[in-house]
Formats: structure tokens, C-alpha cells, sequence
């Protein structure tokens, strides 16, 4: 993590907060904090923020506002955000249905790490998972913190479909498939949960810097599963 | 409540609606999507009297077929697809009343290759995310998060179309797009993983659109541009115009239905007020790349500001003149509009003026001064 943030230009509408070069909690939490202030000072001509792991993407109108300007203001927003300490996380549940259909591959992910299934679910639902941040399609969270026991390469040949709500492992990350989509993920469970709907209001269950935790729910065949928003 | 307006007959290559965009759900991994070319999106929705934010249909390459279910005011602007009305040319970049059951259709494409049809009123489609733009990769917004295909019926929200219409200013060409592109970019955010080899490169080659450019982003092959260092980051945000180059060397300049995140190097992201020329830009068709700094890029914003806000008040500051306490028109000696501005451009015209009130005719000289256009 950078003691000082960098300032990048990107482009003439559009600058990159940039407080560090590798992925880490500190840093990502650096990030949020960040947003909340920016967020919190309205400060005019922004147009959007991009939370990413160790950045920030800032779009503004620079007919309202200029570089240096921005750099200024959102310096000293960062230096005031550090000393006012981190925010507790929101944490959020997300209720899974391990193996079976939902989860084709979780013998697999056992098996390549020298564990039984169940054992597999036991280490996958007994951590937290930062939200780093939302990319890749709307909705995806790239989510932090798996434990090394779990790590599984993806599948040689992606999947053409994907349901949404699918829950898969790919090398060291985990993660869940908002909307179905190809992908080479090891699904090893589904959640009944809708992560992404565009006609809700906040359309993303998650937020970047929210904490989730995955929690073992029978398949007793009581649960509704999001169907595909994308064709 | 607004008026079924437009029956597509046959929806061309890609015909979807577009507004200036989805802003505040990218940190949801939303893209932003939107019109490719702003500035003729704009253009073409301050002609026929819109909010410059108001849906529009984007047309690529080979336009639609349409009839009008009703009277309509509407312009087209943008790329040359010779748009025709009944079989007659339609006259671009200008507003056109058109009447019930009128055929719009285009032929082949002339100059540019994406075209914007603005009706008066706005295309209605639900807002989704505070965006009427479609997400076609998704299926968010717009006309059912689709491309148009025959059979759709397109609907507008009502609008006053009884006064006259607005104009381009005077003296001021519209563009013309031509086959090869020179683009402003500047540098960064990620020039230092670059050398100055590299940059040379990029800044001295012409490069070639490659057939698979999309609305998502345009591949520039020829030269090579290669790293210093390595081609991937941690994945931070993507801007509009940023230009990535992965491990294959190809720059790719990010566009409207750009992911939000990406994680490849962006040595240089072109300026906001050349997006819409790129937009323009045919695959196979050349671009060369010239960096500039802060300053330049806003001076280019500010000129193409000043064209939209000489359209905007091209009519809306109509002169009221009362004569006993009574409202009367006045209209310019050819019967236009008032408030054209000086044919040399400098802001400021005289025009006559007739005034006629009671059966009576006055005659007026009237200075019309107009800030913020240079020309």
C-alpha cells in the first residue's frame, strides 16, 4: 500500500486513484473508505466512481471540474478517511446448496485437494469473503480470502452455460455467478439467492467492501433459483 | 403516456436505442453503453427541441426501414447512411417534420457508419438503471434489452413541435468522416509500463480497424506495441477511450460497452472529444494516434459544447416583443428564425424584423448577440 495515493491520468474525463500495487484487505478497505468520502463531500462534476482492488477510477464532467483540482480534494478526502478508521463491513449471507446437481464439480475440488466433500464445504462456508469489487459482468463479485486448501484449476473446456447463482472456485479465487454465463469455474453449489436484478434498486445484492459469508442450506427442494436475466 | 410513432419494417444491421448512458451502476459491473457517437446523439436530440439526454435509435452501418404511425418532428445525424424519406433524400443534421405513414429507409453507407434518428419527444422504453441504453451483451435497457427487428412498434413521448425548429448554427459544417481517423489521446494511465520505443510506435504507425471491432471496443492492428514491463495489472477501471494493449501487442481502444475492469496495461485513452469520430470509423479504415495534453483535450470539449450550445439556443431565445401589453411574433425578413447567429461567425447579427400586431406591419432592427460560439 501506498503512503501517498497516485494520480493518473486516464484520459481528459476520468483519473485513476491508485493507493496501491497488489491486492491486499488494507488496501481494498483504503479504496471503499475512499468512495464513502468522495461520496459524502458531494463534491461537484463526478460523474461515476470505479472501486477496484487497489484503485479507484473517478469519472467527472471536466467542464465542472479539472485534474488538479480533483487531486487536491480527493488527497486530503484520503488522508481524513485513513485517521477516521474503517467502517464495520456490512456482512452478507449468501445460502448455498452444496453438490449434488447445483454443484457438479465438488468432487472434483475434493478430490484435487485430498479432501471429502464435505470437508470442502466445512472450509469453503467457515470464511469471510471481502467484496474486492464488481466487474467482469454486472453483478460478479471477485471476492478475497479463500483458504489455500481449496485452490482448483479451472476446467479445460468452459462450460457453455453456467446457471446463474452458481458457485465456483477458479485457481485461488471463489465467486458467484450472478446471471448465466459460459465460464470454466469448478461449480460446487448454487445459491437460491438473486446477486443481480436490473430492475431492482440497488440492482447488486453486493456492494464492494461487503463481507460474505456462504452458509450450507439443504437441497430439500424448497428453493427458487434466479433464473438467467441474459439470453 | 406516449404515442406508438414508429413501425420497423426491416431493422437494418443494428438498429438499437441509446441514450448518453448508464452512469452510477459501474461499480456494480455495469457498462456504461450508450450512444458511440455523443456529439451526434446530442445533435440530433437539441434539433428536434429533446433534452440532449433523451433515447435516440443508433443505426449502423446498413439503417432500417420505417413507417410513422403519426406525425413526427425527427433529425438524423451522424454518419451518411443516405437516409431517405418516401425515396427522397432526408437532409441530415437538420429537423424534418415528417407526416403519418411517411417511409424512412437508408441505402448504403456513404461516410461514417453509424447514424442517430432523434423523434420530438424522445424514444420511450423504460428506464433501467436511470438509462434507456441498451446493454445488448446483457440484455439490460433499451427496446427489451434487444436489437430492433421487424415487426417492433417504437414509441415516443409527446412534444410541442408547433413553433419552428432548431438549426445548426449558421457557418458551422457538420462533420465528415472521411477513411482515415486521427485521434487525440493522452497519455496514460499506464505509459510507464512502456518504453519510449513503444510509444513511438503508438504514436507514429498507422494502424488498420480490425474486422472484430465492436461497440465494446476497437482493435488497431499493424505495428506492434510492445511492454517493458509485463502486460497485466491488478484490474482497475476502465475509462471511456482507454487504450489497452495486452501480451499480443494490439492496442484495443475501449468504447461504449466496455467492460468496467479490466486487467491489461492502458498506455493512452483518447480524448472525450474524438469518441464519436472513432465511433465513426469502418473497420478496415485507418487511424493514427497524436498525444496531447489536459489543456488541448478540454479546448476540443469546450468547442464541441459550444456548437451543441449554439443549437440549444439557436430558438429557445425567441425575442417576446409585446406592443400594447400583447405578445407578438417575430420572424426575420425571409420568415426564419430570429436568432441565427452572424454568417461570419463572430456571435453577433443584425437582423430585420417585421412586427405585426393589429393588422399593422413594424419594422425592426434587432441585434442579436449570442455568447459561447466562435464559430
Amino acid at each position: 500500500m501506498y503512503d501517498e495515493p497516485k494520480f493518473l491520468t486516464a484520459g481528459d474525463r476520468a483519473m485513476v486513484v491508485e493507493l496501491g500495487d497488489s491486492i491486499s484487505p488494507e488496501t481494498n478497505r483504503r479504496v471503499h473508505g475512499l468512495v464513502r468520502a468522495i461520496e459524502d463531500r458531494g463534491l461537484p462534476g463526478i460523474v461515476d466512481l470505479v472501486p477496484t482492488y487497489r484503485s479507484l477510477l473517478v469519472l467527472y464532467n471536466p467542464l465542472l471540474s479539472s485534474f488538479d483540482g480533483l487531486r487536491e480534494t480527493v488527497a486530503s478526502l484520503d488522508s481524513e478517511a485513513a485517521d477516521a478508521g474503517k467502517e464495520e463491513p456490512n456482512v452478507v449471507d449468501v445460502p448455498t446448496v452444496y453438490g449434488g446437481e447445483h454443484g457438479p464439480d465438488l468432487d472434483f475440488v475434493a478430490e484435487h485437494n485430498g479432501l471429502s466433500p464435505d470437508e470442502v464445504v466445512e472450509i469453503h462456508s467457515g470464511a469471510d469473503y471481502p467484496v474486492y469489487m464488481l466487474g467482469f459482468t454486472p453483478g460478479f463479485p471477485y471476492l478475497g480470502g479463500m483458504s489455500e486448501k481449496l485452490h482448483t484449476p479451472r476446467l479445460a473446456t468452459p462450460r457453455t452455460v453456467t446457471p446463474g447463482g452458481s458457485v465456483g472456485i477458479a485457481e485461488a479465487q471463489t465467486g458467484v455467478y450472478p446471471v448465466q454465463s459460459p465460464g470454466g469455474w469448478r461449480i460446487i453449489g448454487r445459491t437460491p439467492l438473486a446477486l443481480f436484478d436490473p430492475e431492482r434498486e440497488p440492482p447488486s445484492l453486493l456492494n464492494a467492501g461487503d463481507v460474505v459469508r456462504f452458509v450450507p442450506v439443504p437441497d430439500d427442494g424448497s428453493h427458487q433459483f434466479p433464473d438467467a436475466v441474459s439470453p | 403516456m406516449s404515442d406508438p410513432t414508429l413501425e420497423i419494417v426491416s431493422p437494418g444491421l443494428l438498429t438499437t436505442v441509446q441514450d448518453r448512458g448508464r452512469y452510477g451502476y459501474q461499480r456494480f459491473g455495469v457498462p456504461v453503453s450508450g450512444a458511440m457517437d455523443e456529439f451526434a446523439l446530442r445533435a440530433a436530440n437539441l434539433l428536434v427541441g429533446n433534452d440532449q439526454s433523451a433515447a435516440c435509435l443508433e443505426m449502423t452501418v446498413l439503417g432500417p426501414t420505417a413507417r410513422f404511425l403519426r406525425d413526427a418532428r425527427i433529425a438524423v445525424t451522424g454518419g451518411d447512411l443516405t437516409a431517405n424519406l418516401n425515396g427522397e433524400p432526408l437532409p441530415r443534421w437538420q429537423a424534418v417534420d415528417v407526416a403519418r405513414d411517411s417511409e424512412l429507409g437508408f441505402r448504403n453507407m456513404r461516410d461514417g457508419m453509424r447514424a442517430y434518428l432523434a423523434v420530438a419527444g424522445g424514444i420511450d422504453v423504460p428506464l433501467v438503471m436511470g438509462s434507456r441504453s441498451t446493454y445488448l451483451p446483457s440484455g439490460i435497457g433499451g427496446f427489451d434489452g434487444r436489437a430492433l427487428a421487424a415487426g417492433d412498434v417504437v414509441s415516443a413521448f409527446p412534444a410541442d413541435t408547433a413553433g419552428p425548429a432548431r438549426r445548426l448554427p449558421r457557418g458551422y459544417e457538420p462533420p465528415a468522416y472521411g477513411s482515415h481517423h486521427e485521434i487525440r489521446v493522452v497519455m496514460g494511465p499506464q505509459a510507464d509500463a512502456f518504453g519510449q520505443d513503444a510509444i513511438d510506435v503508438l504514436l507514429g504507425s498507422t494502424f488498420t480497424i480490425s474486422l472484430d471491432s465492436d461497440r465494446m471496443g476497437y482493435r488497431l492492428e499493424g505495428a506492434e506495441v510492445s511492454h517493458a514491463t509485463g502486460p497485466d495489472i491488478v484490474s482497475d477501471g476502465n475509462a471511456p477511450g482507454a487504450i489497452q494493449v495486452p501480451g499480443s501487442g494490439v492496442p484495443t481502444v475501449l468504447l461504449a460497452d466496455r467492460g468496467t475492469t479490466g486487467g491489461y496495461t492502458k498506455i493512452a485513452t483518447a480524448i472525450s472529444a474524438d469518441l464519436g469520430k472513432l465511433a465513426q470509423a469502418v473497420p478496415a479504415q485507418t487511424v493514427s494516434l497524436t498525444a496531447v495534453d489536459l489543456d488541448e483535450a478540454a479546448a476540443a470539449s469546450r468547442e464541441r459544447e459550444s456548437v451543441l450550445a449554439a443549437i440549444a439556443l439557436g430558438i429557445d431565445d425567441r425575442v417576446t416583443i409585446a406592443v400594447d401589453g400583447n405578445a407578438v411574433e417575430v420572424v426575420d425578413a425571409d420568415g426564419g428564425a430570429l436568432t441565427s447567429p452572424g454568417a461570419d461567425g463572430t456571435g453577433t447579427s443584425v437582423v430585420t424584423a417585421s412586427v405585426e400586431s393589429d393588422g399593422r406591419t413594424y419594422e425592426l432592427e434587432v441585434e442579436v448577440a449570442r455568447r459561447g460560439w466562435s464559430g
